[in-house]
């Protein structure tokens, strides 16, 4: 029987689930993936991790929760930095440790550090690691760490072909509008936008009223870097970039209705990234931008009236073609 | 002539004084923080950023009403929050309509000629040598404040007659911003030592030992963290405060710059709860944390503002380190919602628990420890 490493789907497996995947299926593993997020599995991190962290990492620890019995490894890699002289976020790089000192008994733990902000640093290094832990053949670890390189790429063009991460890998089918009346952009971490649960399916609910719906990932990466470096100073956030940028990429467009950026609370990257979007955004164009927290308690009947009466505002200003009326509530 | 304001972080405003006089600069010390400042900073902060920068905030617009127009604060590159201070902040100010200078601390991309401009531009006209010998000078003081303050915990919590030490402490403060020049203010804190160690102190009595450890300027704002050692030491505990400004200066400025090894003893210490640096403090929270335990403290207190992030990492990490070495952990978490009544009490109760603790001095496993 080959060994079960549970991957648990959450965080950045909307990132790298595909590259994971085939690095550990051709080193001959079984993938175990935990569940959907579901209400027990929110519950169940929010018991076990501490009450100040923000909703994703609770869920992480909810999906971990999930995987405990059925896997004979967990894989949580330390994910300090995936880029040269940038990091994540600190609670990605304390993760193997908030999880294991938080819950008891787990299988053991596959804790690799990551960590590309040194540019001496190479991937293959933390990926044989890795490998390791399973087979000592190098040129097995080698060729199924270029496997992975190749699954990875083919994942991310076949999102910047329009694709999104939730169609790729959960299957979701969404109804596209046949003819949309409106384009908004939907800003928020990969994590929260592609959980099902998590985002209450805002996806689904803003194309099933015709919404064309853009999101970070569908916008051209180097633009959103070339946006981003024209702050003052280096953003050293990888993902609060991601979502800067794209922000900003947004700005000299003229065919976006209305922005809307999805947070936790409690998220610290993103209470610094949606402030400087929020106001560069009013300063500079008078897109209406509206900004949606979402935590544990977060009731989906509250997010739909929001939601509805950001969109609401949107056509009823176009059509009295008026742009007296705050956007900003 | 700019005139400099920076922001208020415990005894930082002396070691900036001393800076400042001896080189000559024009600066304006941030009126003292109140509720006022910390209700400008809430009013126009994102909501969810942490409290440091908030109270910033509040002592910045507090200077530009004073006149002044270039902001002094140090930076950084990550992963903690603190690095993007300046950037939000100096939007915050633009959106209020306040054109600002902000002048950060660092390696602006990596370019020294940049920085050595951007120094010269506040400190005008003087050699590089000269802005060296008065940053050693303001080291100097920044130590010798350290020690002053670890002279004060120490007497606090044995005097005989309670409140002295205090009323010697509110006394240096308030005759320290009339003071001049970094010569007077070491003189200042000679004499204030000498009068701290005249006091009447009970020999008989070993107090409680209890640790600061957390997010740096919660552990060292006396208003952020409503003067938690005088709180301490007026219940007759010796308090120890892992992070001071001195230190801070000596390891993470001076030594970083001339390329001096580092005193770190806490990374070792942390390394089997935590085995890298994750921004912030949290590596030294934790290993502060087992340091003194094995140094044979009563207890531990954490402070973080909420949402610090590597502080949440370093929380979750602290019951395990509570059991391991057999040390009671409190965390107290601060932000601008916190009232003061609430959190003596839980000190209160923190402290009660270490002495029945110590009296009884029994196994610790019969006892529930709550506080978090």
């Amino acid at each position: 029987m080959s060994v079960k490493i549970g991957i648990p789907r959450a965080l950045l497996y909307y990132e790298y689930y595909p590259m994971w995947k085939t690095f550990f299926q051709e080193l001959g593993l079984e993938v175990v993936l935990s569940d959907p997020t579901t209400k027990t599995i929110l519950n169940d991190g929010v018991k076990h991790c501490v009450d100040e962290a923000c909703l994703p990492v609770k869920l992480f620890h909810g999906h971990v929760i999930n995987l405990k019995n059925r896997a004979d490894y967990i894989f949580i890699p330390k994910l300090t930095s995936i880029a040269r002289g940038e990091y994540i976020c600190p609670k990605f790089c304390g993760l193997p440790e908030m999880v294991g000192f938080s819950i008891k008994d787990l299988p053991p733990v596959i804790d690799v550090e990551i960590n590309l902000r040194n540019p001496k640093s190479v991937l293959y290094k933390s990926f044989e690691q890795i490998g390791r832990y399973f087979t000592q053949d190098t040129r097995l670890i080698k060729a199924a760490f270029n496997k992975a390189m190749e699954a990875q790429k083919y994942y991310l063009k076949s999102i910047k072909q329009g694709k999104l991460p939730s169609e790729l890998l959960e299957n979701q089918k969404f109804v596209s509008p046949v003819k949309a009346d409106l384009r908004i952009a939907l800003i928020g971490h990969v994590y929260n936008l592609y959980d099902k649960y998590i985002s209450m399916d805002i996806l689904s609910k803003l194309k099933k009223q015709g919404i064309e719906v853009i999101t970070p990932e569908q916008l051209e990466d180097a633009k959103i870097e070339e946006q981003a470096n024209r702050m003052n100073k280096k953003m050293f956030w990888s993902f609060g970039k991601r979502l800067l940028g794209a922000t900003l990429c947004l700005k000299d467009r003229k065919d976006i209705d209305g922005i809307i950026f999805i947070m936790s609370f409690g998220c610290g990257v993103d209470a610094f990234i949606s402030d400087l979007c929020e106001r560069r955004i009013r300063r500079e164009t008078g897109i209406p931008f509206f900004l949606l927290t979402i935590d544990e308690h977060s009731g989906e009947a509250g997010v739909n009236t929001r939601i509805e009466a950001f969109l609401d505002m949107i056509r009823w200003r176009r059509k009295n073609e008026e742009s007296n009326i705050s956007a900003y509530g | 002539m700019r005139r400099v304001t920076f922001p208020h972080m415990g005894n930082l405003c002396i070691t900036v004084k001393a800076l400042f006089e001896s080189l000559d600069v024009e600066f304006i010390i941030p009126p003292a923080c109140t509720k006022r400042t910390l209700e400008l900073g809430t009013k126009y902060a994102p909501e969810l950023a942490c409290l440091p920068l908030k109270i910033n905030v509040g002592n910045f617009i507090e200077s530009i009403e004073k006149g002044a127009d270039t902001i002094v604060m140090t930076g950084g590159c990550g992963p903690c929050r603190f690095g993007y201070y300046s950037e939000v902040q100096r939007e915050i100010l633009k959106d209020l309509g306040h054109d600002v200078d902000f002048f950060v601390l660092e390696l602006p991309k990596g370019n020294v000629g940049e920085f050595i401009k951007r120094i010269k531009s506040i400190v005008g006209n003087k050699s590089l040598l000269t802005v060296a010998r008065g940053v050693k000078k303001a080291t100097k003081v920044a130590l010798a404040l350290d020690e002053l303050d670890r002279l004060s915990f120490r007497i606090r919590a044995r005097e005989k007659i309670k409140g002295k030490t205090n009323w010697i402490m509110k006394k240096f403060h308030h005759q320290v911003q009339k003071v001049k020049s970094a010569e007077e203010i070491l003189m200042l804190i000679e004499n204030t030592k000498k009068e701290l160690k005249a006091i009447e102190i009970d020999t008989k009595v070993t107090p409680l030992r209890i640790g600061i450890v957390g997010e740096i300027y919660t552990v060292i704002e006396p208003f952020a963290n409503f003067r938690i050692e005088e709180i301490l030491g007026d219940m007759g505990v010796e308090v120890d405060r892992s992070l001071n400004i001195g230190n801070w200066i000596m390891e993470h400025v001076i030594k970083y710059a001339l390329g001096m090894n580092k005193n770190r003893p806490y990374e070792k210490a942390a390394k089997p709860y935590l085995k890298t640096m994750i921004g912030g403090h949290a590596q030294e929270t934790v290993g502060n944390c087992v340091m003194y335990a094995q140094q044979g403290y009563d207890g531990v207190i954490q402070l973080y503002p909420f949402t610090c992030m590597p502080e949440i990492v370093a929380e979750s990490i602290l019951p395990t380190v509570s059991t391991d070495l057999d040390i009671p952990v409190l965390t107290l978490i601060i932000d601008e919602m916190t009232g003061e009544a609430g959190y003596r009490t839980r000190i209160e109760a923190f402290v009660d628990m270490l002495m029945r603790r110590k009296e009884r001095n029994v196994a610790v496993d019969k006892y529930i420890l709550s506080g978090n």
